[in-house]
């Protein structure tokens, strides 16, 4: 039977359309002229790549410092605002598995509510929040309101591991006379574990990407690498170099992606050993 | 047996409490201050007056309307291109042997793991004025100038009336693409698409193609048999996809910022414009309430459609299929 290729172009095309972009910022990273962004001198010459943007990186350049100072401090946001939102989320998801009843349906909007609304609603409100509340924006508002976009999600996919969650299991941990905090920390916890990681990683990417919630709440000077890349783009010499780190980044980021797939593959295996 | 203790109504608060406590505190009360700073007026100095209704009778401003208009008519253009481009993408993967399927479906999100700002910033260079994307825009222009001219004149008025299209004559030096609404539409649809591709391809996956064959057998041709059996076979895949694209394209910033320039003011931008520019907290928390209304209206009237799909969708979809199978086969 003939199958029709129109889909698989279609395909095709949407793969390139996505991948341009990604293409551009790996090879903007290398680009001579940091002013013009071109890879062409003025009689339309090529003039070849440069890896000094990514010398001035490694090497602690001044022209990068404010760059990187950036880079950390989101880090750093990203690493506590997952954290937090893991302990927070992984708790919500349990009250929300265990019990079904008027307080629990209440809790279930309010962890599902901010998963809908756009990004700069919840970035206003908290604005308006820190303004009513006379407290000045910075590190500790901006931590806060990544945890708070953060809950919903690790709560949704700790919530989603639960479904296939046995109770009995826990039931049984009681009758061998386990304790409530014995039975979390060495019954529930091992198990929900892939869902908690799963969701921190959501949490962390979520958190280092975010620009429209931090640059409500930052307050002045205080820069995420996106909210300083967004500065930075009306005038800058040094955009070479956010294109090179992004490609570090991405590197990274496929690394860990690669490792965890890895691991994931040895999983099923393991279950089968343990007779699972 | 001994009683469950994790099951007591201490437990259940000491549980809920932490996530309870953080989301009243962090989201629902912001959110009812953004309310009630819409019944305020607002000062010369930038803070926030009186109990009044003056905030929302500004709001008729004819500004504002035509901003809201916008921001609905774009978000529809970008979910309607990106269903359009996730349709037959879904499709295809979900034709493709498990292996495949995995890596294809897991390239389409690896874009998604460079910074948002960082990529968007890739297109704002790419758009530039010299750039061979502008030589495709003015063509692109000129087409619909074509198609444009072939309509009869109540059809030309209303897209000029809604804002679809536009009676000025081309002119290639004021017709960038950089700083124009084609440039926030494209990038959206680019942003976006992915989240489209998602629901749409986990539906198709569970969806039995033997029935297209089946349609194909008695008949159907490729086309038909795609939108009469696969469409409709995995519409709680498009529905998902439509929220999930509209929803951020209604509270799009940070794309019209960077490419839209002053031709393209959303919403998004006109409440950070007023929150942070201006001072004039009622008026962004005004416009945010009317936000938040365009995003929960489709909401609702989706999870509305869900609830009485779910009880008829597989009783209907059968028996459309037989029926179509049926008359497709007397007509053969």
């Amino acid at each position: 039977m003939k199958r029709s290729n129109f889909s698989a172009v279609v395909l095709g095309i949407v793969l390139a359309f996505l991948y341009v972009p990604i293409l551009l910022v790996v090879a903007y990273g290398f680009v001579p002229n940091g002013v013009s962004m071109s890879f062409f001198d003025a009689s339309g010459r090529f003039i070849g790549f440069t890896s000094k943007w990514y010398s001035q990186i490694f090497g602690g350049h001044h022209a990068v410092k404010a760059l990187m100072q950036s880079f950390w401090l989101s880090l750093t946001i990203a690493g506590l605002a997952t954290l937090v939102s893991c302990a927070i989320g992984t708790t919500a998801a349990l009250a929300l598995h265990r019990w079904k009843d008027r307080l629990q349906s209440i809790h279930h909007s309010l962890v599902y509510t901010p998963l809908i609304m756009p990004d700069i609603l919840i970035g206003i409100s908290l604005l308006m929040l820190f303004v009513a509340a006379n407290v000045e924006c910075g590190f500790w508002t901006i931590l806060i309101a990544h945890v708070t976009f953060c809950v919903s999600y690790v709560a949704m996919t700790v919530l989603a591991r639960l479904q296939d969650f046995d109770d009995r299991i826990v039931e049984a941990a009681y009758d061998l006379g386990a304790g409530p905090w014995y039975t979390f920390f060495h019954v529930e916890l091992p198990i929900l574990l892939p869902g908690i990681v799963a969701g921190g990683l959501l949490a962390f990417t979520l958190s280092i990407d975010d620009v429209v919630i931090t640059s409500f709440v930052n307050g002045a000077g205080t820069n995420t690498f996106p909210t300083y890349v967004s500065s930075m783009t009306k005038h800058s010499r040094n955009l070479p170099c956010v294109f090179a780190l992004s490609t570090l980044m991405l590197i990274f980021t496929c690394a860990l992606v690669g490792l965890s797939k890895l691991i994931s593959r040895r999983q099923p295996q393991n279950k089968t050993a343990k007779g699972k | 047996m001994k009683e469950n203790p994790l099951r007591s109504r201490k437990a259940e608060w000491l549980v809920t409490l932490p996530s309870f406590l953080w989301l009243a505190l962090f989201f629902a009360v912001p959110a009812l201050i953004v309310l009630a700073f819409t019944f305020h007026g607002h000062t010369a100095n930038g803070g926030v007056g009186e109990w009044s209704l003056s905030t929302w009778r500004e709001l008729v401003d004819p500004d504002y309307p035509a901003i809201v208009w916008n921001t609905l008519r774009i978000s529809f253009e970008v979910t309607v291109w990106c269903i359009v481009l996730a349709l037959p993408c879904a499709y295809a993967i979900a034709r493709m042997n498990t292996k495949w399927r995995a890596i294809v479906a897991g390239s389409i999100m690896l874009p998604f793991w460079t910074s948002f700002v960082v990529r968007v910033f890739a297109w704002k260079t790419m758009l530039h004025p010299d750039g061979w994307l502008q030589t495709c825009y003015f063509s692109w222009l000129k087409v619909k100038d074509w198609l444009f001219d072939w309509l009869p004149g109540f059809a030309q008025n209303f897209l000029v009336w809604a804002g679809f299209a536009s009676n000025a004559p081309l002119d290639a030096a004021s017709s960038t693409i950089l700083d124009s609404e084609a440039a926030v539409v494209l990038v959206s649809v680019y942003s976006f698409l992915p989240f489209a591709i998602m629901p749409i391809y986990t539906a198709a996956e569970k969806f039995d193609f033997s029935l297209l064959e089946a349609a194909r057998d008695l008949g159907a041709r490729g086309f038909y048999a795609f939108r009469k059996i696969f469409v409709p076979g995995i519409r709680q895949g498009i529905v998902s996809a439509v929220l999930m694209v509209f929803i951020p394209a209604i509270g799009s910033y940070v794309i019209p910022q960077m490419l839209g320039g002053t031709n393209c003011v959303l919403i998004g931008n006109k409440i950070f414009m007023r929150a942070m520019q201006n001072r004039n907290i009622p008026h962004a928390s005004a416009l945010a309430a009317l936000m938040a209304v365009s995003v929960l209206v489709p909401l609702g009237i989706a999870m509305y459609w869900k609830k009485r799909q779910d009880v008829k969708a597989s009783k209907r979809l059968e028996r459309e299929t037989a029926r179509l199978m049926v008359g497709r086969g007397a007509a053969s």
